[in-house]
């Protein structure tokens, strides 16, 4: 370790106990008492748990209202020419299905809900490093999200631009661009004071003896993430300041009849939305290494080649951006360039494959949900981020960009990296949080369509991609609706077992077995062994200690076992 | 574990800000119940990249467009006040300074000399306002505002000169405003002790806003008026 | 570990707090440069006018961070981000470049 050591000055801070009761008993932070009503003592908490939680609920609205937009498309698009809706419809339904799928689900997300609960107990913090900033993130994510729905129920025609919202269309475009475009920069806010949170909480409060690098992964992916968080999301705040300053006031900075360079709006614009997706995908990175080492039972295989490999994504991540402007007009040179580096980020990634894959050789695996999930979840990221291979090359690129070949790719990134490891983290944390058990049969049968759907649904896209179907169309030659109608069977599959996952958990959150165990799963990391199921208010009821690294499992062989079995 | 002696930043010793602490209190939510100034400076550090990255998505702008077309920056450039923008640049300068010695002032316990420097420095603020105000106005005047015909009849890259012009500045000028409230406001709690020597670290961290605001002009100063 | 980057530290630092000699001594570097840059720019010298421009403008924009905001005298912790914060931003603009201004313009 070198003398430069980061953990210097830490604070000092007293460890609060309980309320005084000593036969141990505590208070679960459900249950502590305060001057104010309930709803206000949830609205205005400064509890990271409860905020979690509040993230959790109305995230999963938001969510349910992007399938609704998705099922709604995919019906339309059953057959060619209008189905169900019109055109501009349409054009509305897919841009307000990405903006709330983006900004209101995704990027929040993992971090958001299980960053928020998990992390600071994993490292042995009573909370975050600032707790009322925290709240007014949940604030500015509520805000954000109504003000976007707001646009859409009283504004004139719902935006249409795509959430990409590209110039010189969204200049002209007569629907409403500036509410949605005013709650995408309040929720780029939020996620801004969640990130900055974050770091300061992994640098100032890990419990003593705690090193960076004795954080369990999760909190690492979180870490990396919040680093984006705070460097890239400004980018695309003043992108959408632009926008709306030139709407509004005909500034001539992105306007080509006022010499602005459309090309340049859209580097700015990626300049933020590539390090998005390693927003999305670094916290779920985080999940399958917890996960896969607690079923697994295994040391995680290269802890810190795991940790050092997302900074890396991380940084080589801010080189890639303009691999979504490969059609734009960009010299060949910066083409070139930007080819080279999308291929080089891909290593790091692979390098976690590789050790989780690692991880898994030898060890004692248990199929529980979220292991279920976290397997899935290689194979399907891995079709993503091949699929993305092929888009990262220029010559292939030339042919698929905006073609439905993307499509299915950020859709094989998204759901089978993230969506698939947010259900893990659910499954995984679900009794930490509540004290309760989901039915697990039930679960492992949601997870099995949710499988099934995510492959039927988006495998169809490559083909027709491939063979020349544009996305964000509307309408499309008769040769492409069998693929559309395979897809559109596969959204039902899909949604199907999303909402019986999320009836189980929910439903499971007031009415599920109680879990008397803390620690059901077995795993090593804090907030399995040293916090009760659900935590008391400030996440412990001793202080917590730290003895063994996250994942020091006795590394299972199996001859061995054999021999204690008889 | 407790506290650990750190030499050159205030927090540690376990001080409580409250008086209660712990859930069983009934009057409080949460309290915030410990201290770490390291911490706070190092988020107020994060913040002021999220800053520096906003101002930077249009130096990023500046550039594309400037490499486009020196002839026309350069020209447009020429209408701009070489003097009025170095008067503000030594405005903002001397600012800073005074903004560094209010803390100064403080570590040694000298209030009324701490007020004294922050009034200096919202004066400079004020006084950088007045000047923006009557080089924009004369600009406009001119007919030389986003929108306008008269500016319209320019080269495009022009046209694209004074929209950063305008937008730069602008977003500037904001953040000068910000940034006195921000600084009255520190004034305020000097006055009621909320901030002293002791505890003086949100009046470094409203330094170190201010210090941004004076490094952005820093950049925007020879950027649009020193191109000739 | 930590204990010892402790002392390491005590032993170079020891209550860094500058007075106001030592900060208006700084205000008049700054003065300085901006005196310099004000008149080298009527001077004209073609394609490194703005290069230089930015060179003064950065040695100014170091006196702050490194002075004025203290950045020199705190603990690693504050002047690591700085730094990442620094390459980040550098990295853009330089790939940026490379289609903005490599790409086009040359």
């Amino acid at each position: 370790m070198s003398d430069i050591s980061l953990d210097m000055n830490k604070s000092s801070r007293d460890f609060q106990h309980g309320d005084g009761n000593t036969k141990g008993e505590f208070v679960t932070f459900y249950d502590v008492k305060t001057k104010y009503g309930t709803f206000m003592s949830w609205l205005f908490t400064t509890d990271h748990k409860r905020i979690g939680l509040m993230y959790l609920f109305t995230m999963t609205g938001f969510l349910l209202l992007g399938l609704t937009f998705a099922f709604l498309m995919r019906f339309e698009m059953l057959t060619p020419g209008e189905t169900i809706i019109d055109a501009q419809t349409y054009n509305s339904y897919f841009t307000l299905h990405g903006i709330i799928m983006v900004f209101l689900f995704i990027i929040p997300g993992i971090p958001a809900v299980f960053g928020n609960f998990i992390m600071p107990i994993q490292i042995g913090a009573e909370d975050v490093s600032f707790p009322r900033l925290n709240l007014m993130s949940y604030h500015l994510y509520v805000l954000g999200g109504l003000m976007a729905l707001g646009s859409v129920v009283f504004g004139g025609i719902p935006v249409d631009t795509g959430w990409t919202f590209y110039v010189p269309y969204s200049l002209r475009t007569g629907a409403d661009v500036v509410v949605p475009l005013l709650a995408a920069f309040i929720l780029g806010f939020s996620s801004i004071l969640t990130g900055l949170n974050f770091v300061v909480t992994m640098h100032r409060l890990r419990v003593k003896g705690m090193g960076m690098f004795d954080m369990p992964l999760f909190s690492w992916g979180l870490y990396a993430t919040a680093w984006i968080q705070v460097i890239a999301t400004p980018v695309i705040g003043i992108t959408i300041v632009l926008v709306i300053l030139e709407r509004v006031f005909k500034f001539g900075v992105f306007d080509p009849n006022l010499g602005g360079d459309p090309v340049l709006m859209q580097h700015l614009f990626w300049i933020y939305s590539h390090p998005a997706v390693y927003i999305m995908i670094l916290p779920a990175f985080g999940v399958m290494s917890d996960v896969i080492a607690t079923f697994s039972k295994r040391q995680i295989y290269g802890y810190k080649a795991m940790a050092i490999s997302m900074m890396a994504i991380v940084f080589v991540g801010y080189m890639v951006w303009a691999h979504h402007m490969f059609t734009s007009g960009m010299s060949d040179f910066a083409r070139a360039i930007f080819s080279f580096f999308t291929f080089l980020v891909g290593v790091p990634t692979g390098v976690k494959i590789f050790n989780w894959v690692a991880t898994l050789w030898r060890g004692s695996i248990r199929i529980t949900v979220p292991m279920f999930f976290a397997l899935a979840s290689i194979f399907l990221f891995s079709i993503g981020g091949l699929t993305g291979l092929v888009l990262g090359a220029l010559a292939t690129d030339v042919h698929l960009h905006d073609t439905y070949f993307v499509v299915g790719h950020f859709h094989y990134v998204i759901l089978g990296g993230i969506l698939t490891m947010f259900f893990a983290a659910f499954h995984y944390w679900f009794p930490k949080m509540f004290g309760r058990m989901y039915n697990q049969k039930v679960s492992m049968g949601g997870a099995i369509m949710y499988f099934i759907g995510v492959n039927v649904l988006y495998f169809p896209m490559f083909i027709m991609g491939y063979n020349g179907m544009p996305r964000r169309y509307y309408d499309y030659l008769p040769e492409f609706q069998i693929y559309h109608q395979i897809s559109t069977v596969g959204s039902w599959i899909l949604i199907a077992g999303i909402l019986i996952m999320f009836i189980n958990l929910f439903y499971s959150m007031f009415k599920g077995r109680e879990e008397r165990n803390p620690n059901p799963w077995g795993a090593l990391t804090l907030e399995w062994d040293q916090a009760p199921s659900p935590p008391p208010l400030l996440n412990f009821t001793e202080e917590p200690v730290f003895t063994h690294g996250p994942y020091d499992y006795p590394d299972y062989k199996p001859e061995e076992n054999k021999e204690e079995a008889k | 574990m407790g506290a650990v002696a750190e030499t050159h930043e205030h927090d540690h010793h376990g001080h409580h800000d409250h008086a209660g602490h712990g859930y069983g209190d009934n009057s409080k939510l949460y309290v915030h119940i410990f201290r770490d100034d390291l911490g706070s400076k190092a988020g107020m550090w994060l913040f002021l990249f999220t800053e520096i990255l906003l101002f930077g998505g249009l130096f990023f702008l500046y550039f594309g467009y400037r490499v486009a077309d020196p002839h026309a920056f350069h020209d447009a450039a020429l209408e701009l006040n070489v003097m009025l923008g170095a008067v503000n640049t030594i405005i903002l300068l001397t600012s800073s300074l005074t903004m560094v010695l209010a803390i100064v002032a403080i570590q040694r316990n000298s209030v009324k000399l701490s007020l004294f420097y922050l009034v200096v420095t919202i004066g400079c603020a004020l006084a950088f306002l007045v000047n923006k105000y009557f080089e924009w106005s004369y600009k406009i005047h001119h007919g030389i505002y986003p929108g306008s015909e008269e500016l319209a009849m320019r080269a495009k890259g022009e046209i694209t000169f004074f929209g950063l012009y305008y937008l730069m500045t602008g977003l500037h000028t904001f953040h000068v405003i910000v940034g006195a409230i921000i600084l009255t406001v520190c004034m305020v709690f000097i006055m009621k002790k909320h901030i002293n020597q002791d505890k003086y670290i949100i009046l470094e961290n409203s330094g170190l806003y201010w210090h941004l605001v004076d490094l952005i002009w820093i950049f925007l100063f020879p950027l649009f008026y020193l191109l000739h | 570990m930590s204990n010892h980057g402790n002392t390491h530290a005590e032993e170079h630092h020891h209550e860094e707090h500058h007075g106001y000699g030592f900060f208006t001594a700084i205000w008049i570097g700054l003065i300085a440069l901006t005196a310099l840059t004000v008149a080298i720019a009527g001077v004209d010298m073609g394609v490194y006018t703005v290069p230089l421009a930015l060179l003064i403008a950065g040695i100014k924009a170091m006196l702050v961070i490194n002075y004025f905001m203290h950045i020199k005298f705190d603990t690693p912790l504050v002047k690591w981000f700085v730094i990442a914060c620094g390459v980040i931003f550098a990295i853009v603009v330089i790939f940026l470049g490379f289609d903005v201004f490599i790409g086009r313009a040359l």
